[in-house]
């Protein structure tokens, strides 16, 4: 069998994951590692960064970058605590008002890129302290939300038998990979996005809809940042202006750990898959199992994994 | 540098004036902000001296000196990110390299009992280090900037984390701390080592080749090895120095509240130096350096931050007043607004 080069970076990332998750079982073996509701909580923890990450890859895969990921996640639980608890709103209307709101910034920055050729780094950096702001406008400080039909859906899950549950904020996460991967995979403007972030000026030149696509693309992200948020309050019921800072990197080198490129045009939403569970058995295992000092030593280990990675990745492109 | 005429006269930027001095923009909206500010601001440019011990030991207070004050951390971090924007590149970890330095020099002061001097070598050193790294990974391995430093960024904080075991690191030493919190002849010491770093690297860029080189390497890096410069030496120089002035930024805010915080110092504030620096006018994509420009963006953005306080504006809120300010300065230089202004402008002059 003949493998195309373009499949390296993701065999790679499935290489290391499954790696990782084989030592890390045998050395916590003893600790249930490889029981089915261990990986089950692991889809429910990352679940968050997991959506998140599939609408940074379609970002990425287009050449750009979105920074305010986390900022818009924040901005989406406070709305949705806000609507609830001192609107009235039922969580069915609150929820799509939320994500309706982190697509209209998305779709903002979008334009402001399209229209003005500002970078997307700058745009988006922006977009990143104007949602922050916005969140602590909306509520200052983090309010929890008690609602029974709230508390209905987050109870939602499909069982697995044997007494496993497949949890809601799985199934949402799981959802959204599948439905990333049809639409870069499957439609045309998938590869519209895999066409600009391959060569832009080449996509302007063959007549695709360059700056139609891109905003298109912010405005997806948004969207998934804020679904992210919806399906965080309800993992942890309450809106926080203070969450997911420092979320935008975590995705980005969930991402690139995936095997996408940063420069855009090559990657996968499957590989995001992978690389947000290979950056989440780092963390667990480090937290779990290794116990001193946590959050330093994950840091420093994902950014070591990172940087093997594009290491790796550019070794692999010069080659292409 | 805006001598750059034709022998007939005419010069070789046309456009309005505007497009000659690029600077003009954000100095513009800083004379503005600090004039709507002298009237709407009470107090605002009032200035108090107090007396110290020594005739020559007084000290400046009032709003204006707070803005120098409080954003001499940044304008560092300015004056470094300038050289590695105008090469096309960036450098994420600045903030990682912040904590790192100012917890190494804590560190060496308390744990490992050395003197003051040695710990701010050392310090700066490690940030030299760091920064030597970020330039291979970009110039040799041929990473793309964002990637090579983000890997700084995230593990940096980390080290940091590590190596004090996640606690802060307060100290009581007085001749560290003055670099933070002392003054000299009324203005505070870190407006001073800003001041001598900015003229040195103005120096550097205007009366040596270097900022010819740093333009022409990030308007086109290929045209410039090809016309022979050294342009993997070159970018070595401008990550090392930007590591530098990361962790002379980070020895200024640990020494100015006598404590290495591993959580929080420098968090974020690679984004508030990246966005001074675009504001004041050097280009995302590369070209020429605008030093004074970056400054100009770090005091219009910390004016803001501070007159918004005075103003008992929450400083969670000012996060949004920030984007917009950022964002409407940087659409102002977009060529799209150029020549909407340029066309204004010809019909304003065109007799009636």
């Amino acid at each position: 069998m003949k493998l195309p080069r373009r499949h390296l970076p993701l065999l790679a990332s499935l290489a290391v994951y499954l790696a990782l998750y084989a030592v890390v079982a045998w050395r916590y073996g003893d600790q249930n590692f490889l029981t089915l509701d261990v990986f089950l909580n692991f889809l429910r923890g990352y679940a968050t960064l997991g959506i998140v990450a599939v609408g940074m890859t379609l970002v990425i895969l287009s050449g750009g970058i979105d920074l305010s990921v986390g900022a818009v996640m924040s901005l989406s639980t406070v709305v949705i605590a806000t609507l609830v608890m001192e609107r009235g709103w039922p969580p069915a209307a609150a929820i799509p008002a939320a994500v309706a709101l982190g697509g209209l910034l998305g779709a903002g920055m979008g334009s402001i890129i399209r229209y003005a050729g500002l970078q997307p780094f700058i745009v988006t950096l922006a977009g990143m302290f104007f949602a922050r702001g916005l969140g602590f406008i909306v509520h200052l400080e983090s309010l929890s939300i008690d609602h029974p039909q709230h508390k209905w859906l987050a109870s939602l899950g499909v069982s697995l038998g044997g007494g496993h549950t497949l949890p809601i904020t799985a199934i949402v996460f799981l959802v959204m990979v599948a439905a990333g991967i049809y639409v870069a995979r499957h439609t045309s403007f998938g590869r519209n996005i895999y066409a600009i972030g391959g060569n832009e000026e080449a996509a302007t030149l063959m007549g695709l809809p360059v700056g139609r696509t891109k905003l298109a693309v912010y405005a997806l992200s948004g969207v998934c940042a804020a679904l992210a948020g919806a399906v965080l309050t309800l993992d942890t019921p309450s809106g926080n202006p203070t969450s997911g800072v420092g979320m935008e990197l975590d995705a980005i080198a969930a991402v690139v750990v995936g095997g996408t490129l940063l420069t855009g045009g090559v990657g996968s939403v499957f590989g995001t898959l992978i690389g947000v569970l290979t950056v989440g058995l780092i963390a667990e295992s480090i937290r779990n199992y290794e116990g001193t000092s946590g959050s330093g030593a994950t840091s420093v280990a994902i950014g070591l994994l990172l940087l093997a990675f594009v290491l790796l990745q550019r070794f692999l492109t010069r080659r292409m | 540098m805006e001598s750059r005429k034709l022998p007939s006269g005419k010069s070789l930027r046309p456009g309005g004036l505007l497009r000659r001095y690029p600077t003009l923009w954000p100095f513009l909206a800083m004379v503005a902000l600090l004039a709507l500010n002298a009237f709407l601001t009470p107090g605002f440019l009032h200035i108090e001296m107090r007396p110290g011990a020594a005739a020559w030991d007084f000290r400046l207070f009032g709003p204006l000196v707070d803005v120098l004050r409080n954003g001499a951390p940044v304008m560092m971090l300015a004056i470094g990110m300038t050289l590695v924007i105008a090469l096309a590149g960036i450098d994420l970890s600045v903030g990682s390299v912040m904590v790192l330095a100012g917890t190494a020099a804590a560190l060496l002061m308390t744990a490992h009992g050395q003197s003051v001097p040695l710990a701010i070598a050392a310090a700066l050193g490690a940030s030299l280090l760091v920064g030597l790294f970020n330039g291979a990974l970009v110039t040799y391995v041929g990473l793309q900037p964002i990637i090579a430093t983000l890997v700084f960024l995230v593990a940096g904080r980390g080290i940091a984390q590590t190596l004090t075991g996640d606690q802060n690191i307060r100290f009581d030493i007085p001749a560290f701390s003055l670099l933070g919190s002392g003054s000299f002849l009324g203005l505070p010491v870190p407006v001073y080592i800003v001041a001598a770093t900015a003229a040195l690297v103005a120096l550097a860029l205007h009366k040596t080749a270097l900022g010819l080189y740093i333009e022409a390497i990030g308007s086109n890096a290929r045209a410039a090895r090809l016309a022979g410069l050294q342009v993997h030496a070159i970018r070595m120089l401008c990550y090392g120095f930007s590591g530098v002035c990361a962790g002379a930024a980070g020895i200024i805010v640990t020494a100015d509240i006598s404590q290495a915080d591993v959580a929080s110092c420098g968090l974020y504030l690679e984004l508030d130096a990246i966005l001074a620096v675009v504001i004041g006018g050097t280009s995302f994509s590369g070209g020429r350096p605008r030093l004074l420009g970056s400054l100009f963006g770090v005091i219009i953005m910390q004016t803001l931050t501070n007159v918004l306080v005075m103003h008992d504006v929450r400083s969670e809120h000012t996060l949004i007043v920030k984007a917009v300010v950022a964002m409407a300065v940087c659409l102002l230089q977009t060529p799209a607004a150029a020549g909407l202004i340029g066309r204004l402008s010809r019909a304003k002059a065109r007799p009636a």
